[in-house]
């Protein structure tokens, strides 16, 4: 699947495209549809994100997102290096499900 | 210490302001990404892999405990409570926001720093020597000269739109501890035999995809030709720099394709022209800044004298002192590089109290190094003890300058969004691997540099062992290359072949330093054994 991702504007906030709004979480991500083109010039014009981009991205049986590349994944949970500064600090595997 | 006067208060204050609004003027959607873009980069704001990213400009690495105390309350207030100080002498955050941006900057005014010259296809901060001003081997202090060019280069509008970044180095010993020659201007500060103050200009040197160790184009430009003469090689560049093609458009190319007498014929040209055009800057200006940097009030008469009955104390002093001209003094080097750590990386409460032993001990000054450590430069001897005592409680006494374990890492994937693959894990593992087999010692100076791309903000060019990271099938992969040097006998490292996974580059720099144990005759550093053997016992250690 293709999903969508972006930078918060004022935040700098790396962002997934929900259908209705921008998450934080990649697994809140959806399928970007046919449209996703639209989608990203209307949402970048309503700077509601910046910088917007589709990675591949593949949906897990138990309904978690996983990008496609390494680089959208660390993107997704923040450094490998500090798990502290993730987005998910308390889950041991966090990292390893990334590299 | 540089001290600013009212014009430089003034144009930092002014850009603070300007940035305020076009920061505004974008929140408010009046300027797209494509135009703010430009804007921001000019003063220092990229957006990076997390967030937006800042790097702040540290001229030739020269700080007040002020401005470090500001640093560090940056940290806290606006990013997660640390910064990565970088091989350019500069500081970087990770996670600052837009809305932020423009307050942090004002902060930084307070305390006469910006972030001006950290982006953007200009002349970018100016990196000097790290014991400027203090080391036993140099020939004169180099800083006023590069706080000359530091001014004359801020914003100068003929060079805000070079083809390319542009790198000045200046130093002043015949050591050089800069990488001075993998700069795209590396400027050696020099006596003739008449003992007149000159300049002597490498020019075209530099890393990234094409790795070149410049020329010396000119042996001697007189101290009050500095100015005329930079500019003169600057015009070349501007005129016939490739503008057409990014990856060509670095003076090193135009140099290379030029080809040094050529280019050197047009520079020389171009001098002789702007000699009666007034560009050189006032004599008495230059005064004017070296009585900044006078000498502090040293004691005189010190004993160098010390008591090294702690063992642990005594291998730090051996390996993080360096030579001071003033006897009883030396300049102590503060590692950021723990065992398994972030090279690089401090956090806030670090900084301050790094901030408060300069206050106390350095006449009020810290360095900040290209290896990514911090230095105070002037230090009593009688103070070595209390000070290294303070910095091992708080996790800064780690005695491996130079060492393995002091390797320099880029951010790399972790933290870059022009990475291939991530470089600091692979520096934790290689620290952690020596720490354990305690081959560190016995391996001495050992200089690993690791970039997580081509662009070689790693250094591993420069590296007795350098590792790059590559993408290969979507995989993290690592080249390794043996025989770099960024130090006076610069040389570039050459690849050992096929790459490594991440702990397959760990086992093979293993392997590798147990060649150099076996083979290496009295004296012999990793990298003099490497050039006397070459790399066949290299590689039949590693691709056995
Ligand atoms: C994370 C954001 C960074 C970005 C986007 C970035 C970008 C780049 C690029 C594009 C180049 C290649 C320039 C060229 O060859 O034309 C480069 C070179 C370089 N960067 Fe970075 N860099 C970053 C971080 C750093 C850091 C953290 C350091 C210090 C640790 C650093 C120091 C250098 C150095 C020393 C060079 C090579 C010297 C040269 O040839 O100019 N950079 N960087
Ligand atoms: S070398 Fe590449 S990965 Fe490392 S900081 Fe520079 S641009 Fe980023």
């Amino acid at each position: 699947m293709k999903i969508l991702t972006g930078n918060d504007l004022k935040s700098g906030a790396v962002v997934w495209w929900t259908g209705k709004g921008w998450s934080i979480h990649v697994d809140d991500a959806v399928d970007a549809g046919e449209e996703w083109e639209t989608v990203l010039a209307s949402e970048e014009a309503e700077r509601r994100v910046n910088v917007p981009y589709a990675v591949e991205a593949e949906q897990r049986a138990d309904g978690s997102i996983r990008p496609a590349h390494i680089k959208e994944r660390i993107r997704a949970l923040g450094p490998t290096v500090r798990a502290d500064l993730t987005l998910k600090p308390n889950d041991p595997d966090a990292i390893a499900e990334v590299v | 210490m540089y001290q600013y006067d009212q014009y430089d208060q003034a144009m930092v204050d002014a850009r603070v302001a300007e940035f305020r609004d076009q920061c505004r003027r974008r929140l408010e959607g009046h300027l797209t990404e494509d135009q703010f873009k430009p804007l921001r980069l000019m003063n220092g704001l990229y957006l990076q892999l997390h967030a937006y990213m800042l790097r702040v400009a540290v001229p030739y690495g020269t700080l007040n405990s002020r401005q470090m105390h500001m640093l560090a309350d940056i940290a806290d207030k606006y990013d997660r409570g640390y910064g990565h100080f970088t091989t350019r002498q500069n500081i970087q955050y990770n996670w600052i926001k837009l809305e932020d941006a423009a307050d942090i900057l004002a902060d930084l005014s307070k305390v006469e720093m910006h972030a001006i010259q950290t982006s953007g296809n200009c002349i970018r901060n100016i990196s000097s020597d790290h014991f400027s001003g203090a080391a036993a081997d140099e020939v004169i202090d180099p800083r006023p000269y590069a706080e000359l060019m530091r001014q004359w280069s801020s914003f100068h509008p003929e060079f805000s739109y070079l083809p390319r970044k542009f790198k000045f180095c200046v130093i002043a010993s015949e050591k050089d501890r800069a990488a001075m020659r993998l700069h795209d201007i590396g400027i050696r500060i020099l006596k003739n035999e008449k003992g007149e103050v000159g300049a002597r200009f490498h020019v075209g040197g530099g890393m990234g995809r094409t790795p070149m160790i410049s020329p010396v184009i000119r042996d001697f430009v007189p101290v009050d030709q500095l100015i005329t003469y930079a500019e003169a090689c600057l015009r070349v560049y501007n005129r016939y720099g490739r503008r057409d093609n990014k990856y060509k458009a670095r003076i090193k190319i135009l140099v290379h394709e030029l080809g040094k007498e050529e280019y050197t014929r047009q520079v020389e040209e171009e001098f002789q022209h702007l000699l009666d055009q007034g560009v050189e800057p006032p004599y008495a200006e230059l005064e004017r800044i070296k009585a900044y940097f006078a000498d502090p009030a040293f004691e005189e008469g010190l004993s160098d004298d010390l008591d090294l009955s702690d063992p642990d104390f005594a291998l730090w002093v051996k390996t993080n002192t360096n030579p001071h001209k003033q006897a009883g003094y030396v300049s102590a080097v503060i590692s950021l590089k723990p065992v398994g750590g972030i090279p690089g990386d401090a956090t806030a409460e670090q900084m301050h109290l790094i901030a408060d032993l300069a206050k106390d001990y350095s006449f009020d000054e810290l360095r900040v190094m290209h290896t990514q450590n911090i230095g105070l430069p002037h230090v009593k001897k009688a103070d070595l003890y209390a000070i290294w005592q303070k910095l091992d409680a708080a996790g800064l006494g780690t005695a491996n300058l130079d060492q393995i374990g002091d390797m320099i890492a880029c951010p790399g994937l972790d933290y870059c969004s022009l990475a291939n693959a991530r470089s600091i894990p692979v520096a934790q593992k290689i620290s952690q691997r020596f720490d354990k087999n305690g081959k560190s010692a016995a391996l001495g100076e050992l200089k690993l540099k690791i970039s997580g791309c081509i662009n070689a903000c790693g250094h591993h060019h420069a590296g007795h062992i350098g590792i790059l990271g590559v993408d290969r099938k979507g995989k993290e992969n690592y080249q390794l290359s043996f025989g770099g040097s960024e130090g006076e006998d610069t040389s570039l490292a050459k690849i050992t072949g096929p790459g490594f996974d991440e702990d397959g580059v760990v086992d093979a720099v293993d392997k590798a330093t147990d060649v150099y144990l076996r083979e290496r005759q009295d004296g012999e550093r990793f990298l003099d054994t490497y050039r006397r053997i070459g790399m066949a016992p290299f590689k039949e250690a590693l691709y056995d």
